[in-house]
Order: structure tokens, then sequence, then C-alpha cells
């Protein structure tokens, strides 16, 4: 929960966090090394001084750790937590579905597990997905295209074996798709970050949402053409956000951008945890006022209003939770402070 | 002694040369990004040139366009008879530098990594919004100076050499639009229109707002991305350590990375 300076009480769905672990021990060759070398680049280069960690912590944190940071020292309410396997290139995956769960379990009404799959699994893809609702009843998954199995070094949401996947993910009502386009890069003759299969995706999948983390970055501008024309298309602020702090004239004018073309009911916060913790985010989001001159040019605002959706009423819509049945569970089970 | 100020001053040739290739997705010379790490002039004739991108996963398609831009340029300058480039800690390292350093063209290494595509689509694509980022840079400058569409959008080529800018982007960025509108053939006579579509249309006076609305897009994703990696290139090889003020960004690997002698020797 996080009370604003003048006793308001603001909702937060944290849309986008992990329990991984990248530590050298699950790691299987050096692209496991340098993928977690990766995220703690953006994790030192763009969190403020004070909220940076040694790089042991990073690569593996407990339970009680993701606990603390979101809820306790965090202002998050709930808190999704995505499935990355990675399984080229971690030994026990980079954060599998099983130990997420596993983690979660212990706060179940705080957390929502997301599962994964890999539609370049053909029949397999399928089972798996049918194993994670049934085990897991999953109402989201997150796909990664840029994940290395064997030769394939990625794939694209409009490959036929990811729409088998889709029509099963439709048909069980896995409604959520979040999508990071991280880069994809064979075939070498196409751009990487290309982001154009999330048009025809969601194009052919009405019934299902769309949540592009990344707001598509570093294609900005190609998804914001995207977003703009297809309703069940949202945006995950993760990456966009931590600039808040280290250049916020730069986060204020993507903001606008993405306020202009996306709009303010399909924007998700999303901490990104553990390359970012939420505490700082939140704080500085809520206190954040997007310059006049952008506002203006932009022709857009950010109020409170809109600013309470994206921390947790839109995420809370594309996953069905009642905020105030919610906040009444929650203050009737307040977070437990371990003791030290 | 003599032939190390040779040394020098044919690095800093080197150097300058360099400020020709950029990269692609942000339109910025590697120079100015600090992606080139090391230049070696050996024997007078013989050149090293060592590059690192901000991180191991960055475009490989882009890393092979950086590495043949290197051997492109330097192989202009007169004195050069051969050239080494070596791309360091990148996924598709030992490709792009085996295949820069054959001797073979660029289209015929690329084509054996991709079944005889090429990269015109993409390279299209990203000059296309090179173009979008250069011209905006111009137009805004003279937006804000009161021109009006009208005057924008008629606006001739001899009359855009004419014209002096005030902001500091714009006085940057009007030599290289210039520069991209003659080499794409979109521009040739003094006649001819400065600022047309990347289609070579003329825009309507009235759809101006929309095409500025396009291009603010354009360049906002180039911006961030800009400073995305040149944040993630400043913290690639540090890590933190805690100490009794709290954290602190610290350089574990000092020497690792060899000092930039030609950067300095350039500034």
């Amino acid at each position: 929960m996080f009370k604003t300076k003048d006793g308001k009480e603001i909702f937060v769905l944290d849309g986008h966090t992990h329990f991984w672990d990248g530590s050298p021990e699950n790691q299987s060759n050096v692209h496991g090394k340098q993928f977690i070398d990766c995220f703690y680049a953006y994790h030192t280069n763009l969190s403020p001084p004070e909220h940076l960690w040694e790089k042991a912590r990073f690569e593996k944190y407990s339970e009680d750790d993701i606990y603390r940071d979101l809820f306790i020292d965090g202002p998050d309410d709930m808190a999704i937590i995505q499935t990355t396997v990675l399984r080229d290139f971690y030994k026990q995956g980079f954060s599998s579905i099983e130990r997420s769960a596993s983690m979660a379990n212990r706060h179940p009404e705080r957390f929502i597990v997301n599962g994964s799959f890999d539609p370049r699994d053909g029949e397999k893809a399928l089972e798996q997905i049918h194993y994670m609702k049934e085990e897991f009843d999953i109402q989201g998954v997150k796909i990664y295209t840029a994940e290395w199995h064997g030769a394939s070094k990625g794939f694209a949401l409009n490959d036929p074996d990811a729409y088998k996947c889709f029509e099963l993910c439709d048909k069980l009502g896995i409604k959520n798709i979040h999508v990071h386009k991280g880069p994809t890069i064979i075939p070498l003759s196409k751009d990487a970050f290309d982001v154009h299969d999330v048009d025809h995706a969601a194009t052919d999948f009405q019934n299902l949402n769309w949540i592009i983390e990344h707001c598509g970055l570093p294609r900005l501008d190609d998804f914001c053409w995207i977003a703009v024309q297809e309703t069940n298309v949202y945006g995950g602020l993760a990456v966009a956000l931590p600039f808040i702090h280290a250049r916020p004239r730069y986060f204020a004018e993507v903001l606008a951008e993405l306020l202009f073309w996306v709009g303010e009911d399909n924007l998700l916060f999303g901490s990104d945890y553990a390359i970012w913790t939420p505490r700082w985010l939140v704080e500085k989001f809520w206190d954040f006022q997007i310059p006049e001159d952008i506002a203006q040019e932009r022709g857009v605002q950010l109020t409170d209003e809109i600013k309470e959706k994206i921390l947790g009423l839109n995420a809370a819509r594309l996953y069905g939770i009642d905020v105030d049945a919610k906040k009444k569970q929650l203050s009737n089970a307040p977070v437990q402070i371990a003791a030290e | 002694m003599l032939t190390d100020i040779i040394k020098i001053d044919l690095e800093f040739d080197v150097w300058e040369c360099l400020e020709r290739v950029n990269d692609p997705e942000l339109d910025e010379p590697l120079t100015d990004m600090g992606f080139i790490e090391r230049i070696e002039v050996i024997d007078g004739h013989h050149v090293e040139v060592g590059f690192r991108l901000p991180t191991y996963w960055c475009s490989p398609n882009f890393a092979f366009l950086m590495a043949f831009g290197i051997r492109r340029e330097v192989e202009r300058l007169r004195w050069v008879r051969s050239i080494h480039v070596e791309l360091s800690d990148h996924c598709f390292g030992d490709e792009v530098n085996e295949g820069v350093n054959s001797g073979r063209a660029f289209s015929a290494v690329f084509a054996e990594y991709c079944d005889g595509a090429d990269l015109a689509e993409v390279v299209a694509t990203f000059e296309a919004k090179a173009f979008d980022r250069r011209q905006e840079a111009v137009l805004l400058d003279l937006h804000r100076r009161g021109f009006s569409a009208e005057q924008i959008v008629s606006m001739t080529m001899a009359e855009f050499d004419d014209i002096d800018l005030r902001d500091a982007d714009a006085i940057k960025q009007k030599p290289r639009y210039r520069e991209l509108l003659l080499s794409c053939g979109l521009a040739e006579d003094p006649g001819d229109l400065s600022f047309p579509t990347w289609e070579g249309q003329k825009i309507a006076a009235g759809l101006l707002p929309q095409h500025f609305e396009r291009l603010r897009g354009v360049r906002i994703n180039m911006e961030f991305n800009g400073a995305m990696c040149r944040g993630l290139a400043a913290t690639r090889y540090k890590e933190v350590e805690i100490g009794p003020d709290g954290p602190t960004l610290v350089d574990f690997i000092a020497g690792r990375v060899p000092p930039q002698e030609g950067a300095r020797a350039h500034h």
C-alpha cells in the first residue's frame, strides 16, 4: 500500500517482477553469465546510488528478500511474478514457474504467478500450457521472443506454432500475454527488436490482452503506432520508469508519448524487480509531473487519477481483481515482518 | 622520437575517419558513443581497431555493419595497407571478427549467415529513421522561429542553404540532413524541395502538424536509446561495493579495458 503525503491510500499492483536464480552455480555457460551481467548493468546504470546492490545479492536473492523489498520496504500490494526459463543458459531455469510458485505459496494473497512456454516445442508447448493451468491455475504467461534454443535464436509471435499456443491460451482462459521483445537475433537480415509481430497477434487474438513489456523499447515509436490501433495492446512501464531518477526529462517525453498514443487505461506499472526495487519508483512516480512545455506540446496530462490507474487499477482490471475486496483482505492480513 | 610523433598523428587520422561510422540505430558516430576502445598503428601502415558495444546482446546485424564501416573508412586512408578489427565480449563476436577480417565483401560474409538474405530492408528502415531525426531537428528550429507551414514545405535547397539556424541540435544536424538528402537522391538541384518525406513526396502544409507528431516519436525513441546505450556502456564492467558510507560503483576490472590513448590525444 502506498500512502500519499495527504494520507490517500493507493493500490499498487506491480505488473512485472521476477524471482530468479542467476547465480554462477545455476549458469550453464557464458551466455548465462552475460545475461545476468546485462541485467546488472541495467540495475547499476539506472538505480539511485543508495539502492544499489552487490553483485552476489543481485544474482540470487531469497524468499524473504523479495517479500521484504516488495511489500514491507516496498509499497506493492500485489505483484505479478513472471516466468523466464532460458533453458539453454541456466541449469534449473532462470526463473521457473515451480520455484516462483513455491515462493509465492507463502503469501498467495499477494502474488500472481504467470507461466511461460516456448512455441518452438510444438506439442510439448501445448502440454506445458495444460500443465501450468491445472497445476498453478495461471491467468497469464510471459513470452520472451529472444530465447535461444539450440540453433534457433528467437521467434516471432505470429509464427504458426505460436498461434497454436495462443489458441489454447484463449480456450483455457489464459487471457494475459506479457511479451518481452528481446533481441531476436536470427534471421540476421531482420531488425532484432522488430515489434510488428505484436500487431498481427493482437489483431488475430482479440480476446487476449497483449501487454508489451518495456513498451516495445528500443522500438517505442513503432510500438506506439501499433498500440494506437489495437485496443487490446497494453504497455508495461518497466525499463522506461527508472529514467525518472537518472533522466527525468527523457522519462517525461516517453510518458507523454505513451499517454498520447497508448492511453491512460492501457499502461501498467512494473518495477522489473530485482533489476529495480519498487519503493523509489512509486514514490518518484507519485511526485512526478510532466513539465509544462512537454505536456502542452503533446496535449496530455498526468493527474493523480491517471497515476492510480497506472500503478494498479489497470492491471487489476486485466487480472479480475476486485480492488476494494483485496484491500480489505490485505488489511486483515498485514505484511508479516520476520523476526531478525 | 619522430616515429612516436608520426604514430600519434596517424592514430589521430584514424580517430577522425571513424567519426564517419555511425551506429545505425542511434544515428550517432561510434566515436561519440565511446564504442571505439583501442586504435593502434603499427609500422606506419597497419591499423588495429578494437571496439566494444554496450551489451553482449546488442544486435549482431548492427555489429556487422559497424565492423565493416570501420574497415571501410580506415581503408580509405592513403597510408593504410592492412587493418584488423576486433569486437570484444559480444554474443556474435567470433563471427563478426572472422567476417570483417577475412578480406571478403560485406555482402558475401553477411549472406553466409542468413541463407543469402541481405540487410537492405533493415538498413533502409534505419536510414529512414535517421532521415526523420535529422529533418525534425532542422524543422523544429524553423517552426520555432515562426516560419509558416507553407514556407517550410515549399522551401527549396537554395533557400535551405542560406538559412542560419539557432538551436545547437539543428546546427549540428543541418549538414548531416543535407548529406542524406543528397546521398539518397531526395534532392539534387537548388530548386528541389528541402523537406520532402522519406518517400520523396511534398508534405501538404495542412498535414505538417501530423508530420511533426510522427517525427517526434522517432526522435524520442532514438534519444532514449542513445541515453540507455551510453549508460550501459559506462556501467558494463562495474560492480557495487557496500562501504561505511553506503554503496558505491567500483571498476573491479580496472586495466582490463585498455586506455583510449587516441581518444585522449583527440580531445
